[in-house]
């Protein structure tokens, strides 16, 4: 406990404390005042008011597309649905840098809406909304489906048996056992949607501004700290008071459910309407999903012998000091060292959570441990900058300052993937192994670890895809000699001239290549019992 | 489990310390004398082969550390301007020079080859803390396709953007979050006047300007001259970006074409000019003083077009043949005070959104 305690305090807890600081106390004394200066302005309260709709919004188009999806990967068997599985959950990881670009090839001009219908949607809120259910598609399908087709169908059955109708079987006994995952997955999704940034600002156009993007835009560019901060304040209670939501549809759903194997639950489709849901599913994966990932494919492809790839070998093009295929190495290297971190400190918060004995502020901390995936990227790394800056701990300008912000979102998805493993632990075997005169550590080994192996390796997989992707705090501290993947994307299409953007595309796609092929070693590795993404 | 814990705790505490004491080694300008720290903005760009002469010359290791967008780096230089990241920055330019001036961003320094730069950049020559390093327009590009095969003429003026004929045709960038939408903005202000220019972008709103966020947006995916943008069969013939865009539409391109595919609108430019100086409190003063010599040397002032797309600032520096082949510079670029920007950019941004973007 005290390591993931010391971690998040050090390495996030006073940096973002040290920039609202920075912020809000001047000339020696706190401006509180601020805070209602600030509310009081008409654009904020837009700002506020747009993110919060277009989030609900954002989400209840999720769940409408998501849902039919989640139950049709749960419950249907069809030839690729290990591999479309893993392929769905690419957009989540992929940097918005690489997807604003094809997305718009599907919702924009000569996009395919434009040629089959003339509709056009970019810089619409469609596009912003289209664009949230890309990206959170497989929260959905991973958080419920994950659970739906662990549900034993017999008890639907026996409650037919019974008489129930089948809206009234479904209504009664799988509802309320899915309620729980439905709830997790709405409030993730939300959570995402409520801060998204790279989507709206690509997308939406100037026209529109989230919470996150207003932060970024007063702490980078118009450089009005206080005005950030407060904003920063809103955003953490807003985000404070999803994840409390959250943990407690977490611990609802720890109620016993009989769960079995899901390739026991999972069967062909029988009939024209299994066949039609599968076949609409279909559709909308491969036009809302596939599509998008299809057009970046496309366009890295668009010289003659693959010459945007082969361009990427050399360093030539003056852009970096490097060839841009070096990149993926960079990429690797990083993603590697913020696994581990994320794994070891995941681990350990996880492995605390469990804890019998643990009381309310660990379980308290179990909602702390999510919130860097709801704090802006701005203000984590102008944090870090101000506030890490003395030795012991003078991280400015060191490359461990990358994986560490990256295992920062990666934290929570370990803690989310280890936990309900770790719970399902029978306490009784560690006693009966300390009572038989185990140390404390024999019995970790012997006990937890090879129940725990298989959901550590699926954590520090996520984790691993995460940080591939990972681009907003990344982008602060990347150095030239050594670009990650999506910095290096987004530095190539920073730049005018055909090799420029045809290397980015290409760069883009072998991101995506690398995210799916870590995300497919996954799907072999999924535990009996399911993670929470 | 208790004891476990602690254990686990000790270890990855000690790795924790570790990895943190060789990141500060190996990052931080700190008293390491024999390397100098180059802070700048993701746009940094130099020949291997030039930093090697300037390291083999001065025995100084050169480290770079780019710091986000051009905004962004300025800012978090002035954040840690107690405890600077490195020695020299380099890429605040004339909008937010005065930002970085009243920060105490600078210590004095007047590099050697001062004398050289051309006069119309040089700016603080009482107290040195900034040096010029290039230049750059911002200029409306155009789509050569799209005018001859509508057979229009393409636009040259501030003036031309607001005819009839250009309807629908501009997109350009937010003024409040990209540099290139300011620098238009400014431009337009530099022309118009104060008071003048709302009224000039009230015409241009009429005549159906396009705001997107950034350049990137704006250039790949809605300007069809752009390689990107007729990938993404974009339908903006105009729009606004640098007067070096043309040329690197040949330069990135293979096989390279006779003449670029846009061309630069001359009279709708205005005038960036980026500064670098020796950052106060630097760890290593003599190095930063170095690197900044070396920057306004001609070497570097050669090498420096063709890596960052911007224009010398020397005299007798060499403009690349593809610059003024592919890209005329504008004769007679819009131009304001640092100062002048400094006082009224918040103010015009902000007019600027509740007019265009409302």
């Amino acid at each position: 406990m005290a390591v993931p305690v010391a971690f998040f305090a050090v390495f996030f807890a006073y940096p973002v404390a040290a920039i609202l600081a920075r912020g809000l106390h001047v000339d020696g004394a706190w401006q509180l005042a601020r805070i209602w200066d600030v509310v009081a302005q008409s654009d904020i309260r837009h700002v506020l008011w747009f993110t919060t709709w277009q989030a609900l919004a954002s989400t209840a188009l999720t769940l409408l597309v998501a849902l039919p999806g989640a139950y049709v990967f749960a419950r249907f068997d069809f030839p690729g649905k290990h591999v479309l599985r893993a392929i769905v959950t690419v957009p989540f990881v992929l940097p918005t840098v690489v997807v604003g670009t094809a997305f718009l090839a599907l919702v924009g001009r000569g996009g395919l809406l434009d040629e089959l219908w003339g509709v056009r949607l970019d810089t619409t809120v469609w596009a912003i909304l289209l664009a949230h259910v890309f990206f959170n598609y497989a929260v959905v399908v991973r958080t419920v489906g994950g659970l739906w087709g662990q549900l034993d169908p017999r008890q639907e059955e026996a409650a037919r048996m019974l008489g129930a109708s089948p809206l009234k079987a479904w209504r009664q006994v799988t509802l309320p056992a899915l309620g729980p995952a439905v709830a997790a997955a709405v409030l993730m999704v939300f959570l995402f949607t409520f801060t998204s940034f790279g989507v709206v600002q690509i997308l939406g156009g100037p026209g529109f501004s989230t919470l996150e993007v207003e932060i970024y835009r007063q702490t980078s560019e118009i450089f009005d700290l206080s005005t950030a901060a407060v904003l920063t304040i809103i955003q953490f209670l807003a985000v404070g008071a999803i994840l409390a939501l959250h943990a407690w549809t977490v611990r609802w759903r720890e109620s016993a459910l009989r769960l079995v194997d899901e390739s026991v639950t999972a069967r062909r489709p029988r009939g024209a309407g299994q066949w039609g849901l599968l076949a609409g599913v279909l559709a909308s994966v491969v036009v809302l999903l596939l599509l998008p990932l299809a057009v970046l494919v496309q366009r890295s492809l668009d010289a003659p012998d693959f010459g945007y790839y082969r361009a990427l070998m050399s360093a030539d093009g003056g852009v970096f000091l490097v060839a841009p295929i070096e990149a993926i190495g960079n990429s690797l290297r990083y993603a590697v060292v913020a696994t581990v971190i994320a794994v070891v400190i995941g681990g350990l918060a996880a492995a605390a959570l469990t804890r019998r004995d643990a009381g309310r502020f660990v379980r308290g901390f179990d909602a702390l441990l999510m919130l860097p995936l709801g704090v802006s990227a701005v203000t984590v790394g102008f944090g870090f900058l101000i506030a890490l800056d003395e030795p012991p701990l003078d991280l400015r300008a060191s490359w461990i300052l990358v994986p560490l912000a990256q295992a920062l979102v990666g934290v929570p998805f370990v803690v989310r993937t280890m936990l309900p493993v770790l719970r399902a632990v029978d306490a009784r075997l560690r006693e009966a192994a300390a009572v038989l005169g185990a140390s404390p550590w024999r019995v970790w080994r012997e006990v937890d670890l090879p129940m725990v192996r298989r959901a550590s390796l699926i954590a520090a997989g996520f984790a691993f895809a995460v940080s591939l992707g990972e681009f907003g705090a990344t982008v602060f501290i990347a150095r030239p000699d050594n670009p990650t993947l999506p910095v290096a994307v987004a530095k190539l299409l920073g730049r005018a001239g055909e090799l420029n953007y045809g290397q980015a595309m290409a760069l883009s796609t072998i991101l995506m290549v690398v995210c799916a092929v870590a995300l497919l070693v996954l799907e072999r590795l999924r535990t009996d019992r399911t993670g929470e993404f | 489990m208790r004891t476990t814990n602690k254990y686990i705790a000790l270890a990855v505490g000690l790795g924790l310390v570790t990895l943190s004491a060789c990141g500060s080694s190996s990052g931080s300008a700190g008293g390491d004398s024999k390397s100098v720290t180059l802070v700048s903005h993701d746009s940094w760009a130099v020949s291997k082969s030039v930093i090697a002469e300037f390291e083999k010359k001065s025995g100084y290791q050169v480290k770079v550390l780019e710091d986000g967008d051009a905004g962004q780096a300025v800012n978090k230089a002035i954040l840690t301007k107690d405890n600077p990241q490195g020695d020299v920055f380099f890429g605040v330019d004339n909008t937010l020079l005065s930002r970085a001036l009243d920060n105490g961003l600078f210590q004095p320094y007047e590099p050697k080859g001062a004398d050289q730069i051309k006069p119309e950049y040089r700016v603080d020559e009482d107290k040195h803390r900034v040096t010029p390093i290039d230049t750059g327009d911002i200029c409306v590009n155009y789509d050569k396709a799209y005018f001859s095969k509508h057979k229009l003429t393409p636009p040259t003026s501030f003036d031309d953007l607001i005819k009839p004929a250009y309807k629908n045709l501009l997109v350009t960038e937010n003024a409040s979050t990209s540099s290139p939408g300011l620098g238009f903005l400014l431009g337009t202000a530099a022309r118009y006047g104060d008071n003048g220019w709302q009224d000039y972008w009230e015409k241009l709103k009429a005549n159906g300007v396009k705001v997107v966020d950034g350049w990137e947006q704006a250039y790949n995916e809605e300007f069809s001259g752009s390689a990107g943008g007729k990938k993404a069969k974009a339908d903006r013939p105009l729009v606004v970006s640098y007067a070096s865009s043309p040329p690197a539409e040949v330069i990135y391109a293979d096989p390279k074409p006779a003449t670029a595919p846009t061309g630069v609108a001359t009279g709708t430019c205005f005038r960036q000019v980026e500064y670098a100086g020796l950052l106060s409190n630097a760890g290593n003063t003599e190095g930063g003083k170095a690197l900044l010599d070396f920057m306004l040397t001609k070497t570097f002032q050669d090498d420096m077009p063709l890596n960052m797309f911007v224009y010398p600032v020397r005299e007798g520096a060499q403009v690349p043949e593809e610059f003024t082949k592919y890209g005329p510079q504008a004769e007679d670029p819009e131009t304001m005070d640092p100062a002048k920007i400094a006082d009224n950019r918040d103010d015009w941004v902000k007019s600027w959104t509740s007019l265009v973007l409302k």
